[in-house]
């Protein structure tokens, strides 16, 4: 039998974290997927800045963060580097939702036309959360944030998620992946197959935020499952652009999951916005037919 | 001369900050409840929490945030979060 391997092994305690934080167990699950033999990449963000404070460092990997908006050009420059001198060292990006969707994205789509050597993990919760709670084009629909307020002239944020997978897909990623910090096993087996796919592949993992969502920290992972359930988080892989995976789920109306926020809580005090709930409720559904989440039950028996 | 780039530190010098002050709840495990699945080790966002010789886990109350993930994910409920005493 193999020695029992502690899970603090690559991604040590006493990180700034808040409690309960999904940011902090992507990273611990990730480390724990690709193993020591691993270069990370960090953009700036919210997992940079607690698990690095000056002369700290939760990393018991090789770490490196430049900026916000080059990490993928510094794996990029790593890439060549190790191939120069012949080395098999592995490449995994850490970037948040911001570093991803909208301030990394011109060296991000450089990186993934050069076609390098490297795995992007996208810790996605779904805000700037670092800065304060500012919102960022993976912001889902009706989502309140700092520069999103719901108020009596706003429902909060007013566009919807952007398809980021889709767009890395295009790209000619082999590899495209969206995982969740509820689903261990399957996170750590996509992070492992991204890992051992040569070539750019992208892994976006949602990650609730205890503190930007406003939800108690032992919530985090039964907030994550939901949003599986209603079908907001689809679930898959794809290889070559094709979708090879899906999540099945017997769908819960969106409500279960947008009531146990309280960046959603407008939408139900004081008043009970029907209209809006159905918008976000027929996103989940077009996500429903799109990746063919829902299990066909079996007509039930007179 | 050599010159430092950037700043630099030793892996896993984040143990000096020992985050289980923060704690409001303290997760206490049952074993005779324990079932030896291992959601909890999986679960902690810390990776505080450790499996003994016997196979039953506990976790290090020096980091240990009292988040209460492991007692929230529990299937058998063998974790209760108790208020913590100081």
């Amino acid at each position: 039998m193999a020695e029992k391997k502690n899970t603090c092994d690559l991604f040590d305690c006493g990180h700034r974290a808040c409690g309960g934080c999904g940011a902090s167990l992507t990273a611990r699950l990730v480390t724990e997927a690709a193993g020591p033999e691993t270069i990370v990449v960090s953009s700036t963000g919210c997992m940079e800045v607690f698990s690095t404070p000056y002369p700290e460092t939760a990393w018991k990997v090789p770490w490196i963060h430049s900026l916000f908006e080059n990490a993928a050009a510094v794996a990029s420059g790593i890439d060549a580097a190790l191939k120069k001198q012949g080395r098999k060292e592995k490449i995994v990006i850490m970037g948040g939702d911001g570093a991803t969707f909208d301030i990394g994205m011109i060296s991000i789509s450089g990186a993934f036309e050069r076609g390098h050597d490297f795995t992007y993990i996208c810790y996605d919760n779904e805000a700037y959360m670092n800065t304060g709670i500012q919102r960022s084009g993976a912001t889902p629909l009706d989502a309140s944030t700092t520069t999103s307020p719901a108020g009596s002239q706003s429902f909060g944020n007013k566009r919807p998620k952007k398809d980021m997978p889709a767009i890395l897909a295009a790209h000619g990623a082999p590899y495209v992946a969206t995982a969740s910090i509820a689903y261990p096993a399957d996170l750590r087996q996509k992070v492992e197959k991204a890992i051992n796919t040569k070539g750019p592949c992208y892994v976006q993992v949602h990650a609730p935020c205890c503190t930007g969502w406003g939800f108690e920290g032992e919530q985090t992972i039964a907030i994550a499952k939901l949003a599986i359930e209603t079908g907001l988080w689809p679930n898959f892989e794809m290889v070559d652009g094709k979708v090879t995976k899906v999540k099945k789920v017997v769908r819960k109306p969106v409500t279960e999951y947008l009531k146990t926020q309280k960046r959603f809580r407008h939408l139900f005090k004081p008043k009970l916005q029907e209209a809006e709930i159905a918008a976000i409720q027929a996103i989940a559904d077009r996500n429903a037919e799109k990746y063919g989440l829902d299990i066909k039950l079996p007509p039930k028996k007179e | 001369m050599a010159l430092a780039v950037g700043c630099r530190a030793r892996p896993g010098k984040s143990r000096d900050n020992k985050t289980g002050s923060w704690r409001v709840f303290k997760p206490v495990f049952d074993h005779d409840k324990c079932s030896k699945c291992g959601m909890c080790q999986t679960l902690c966002p810390e990776g505080c929490v450790h499996e003994d010789t016997e196979g039953f886990f506990d976790p290090d109350y020096n980091y240990c945030k009292g988040c209460g993930i492991c007692a929230a994910e529990c299937p058998k409920e063998a974790i209760a979060m108790k208020q913590e005493e100081k």
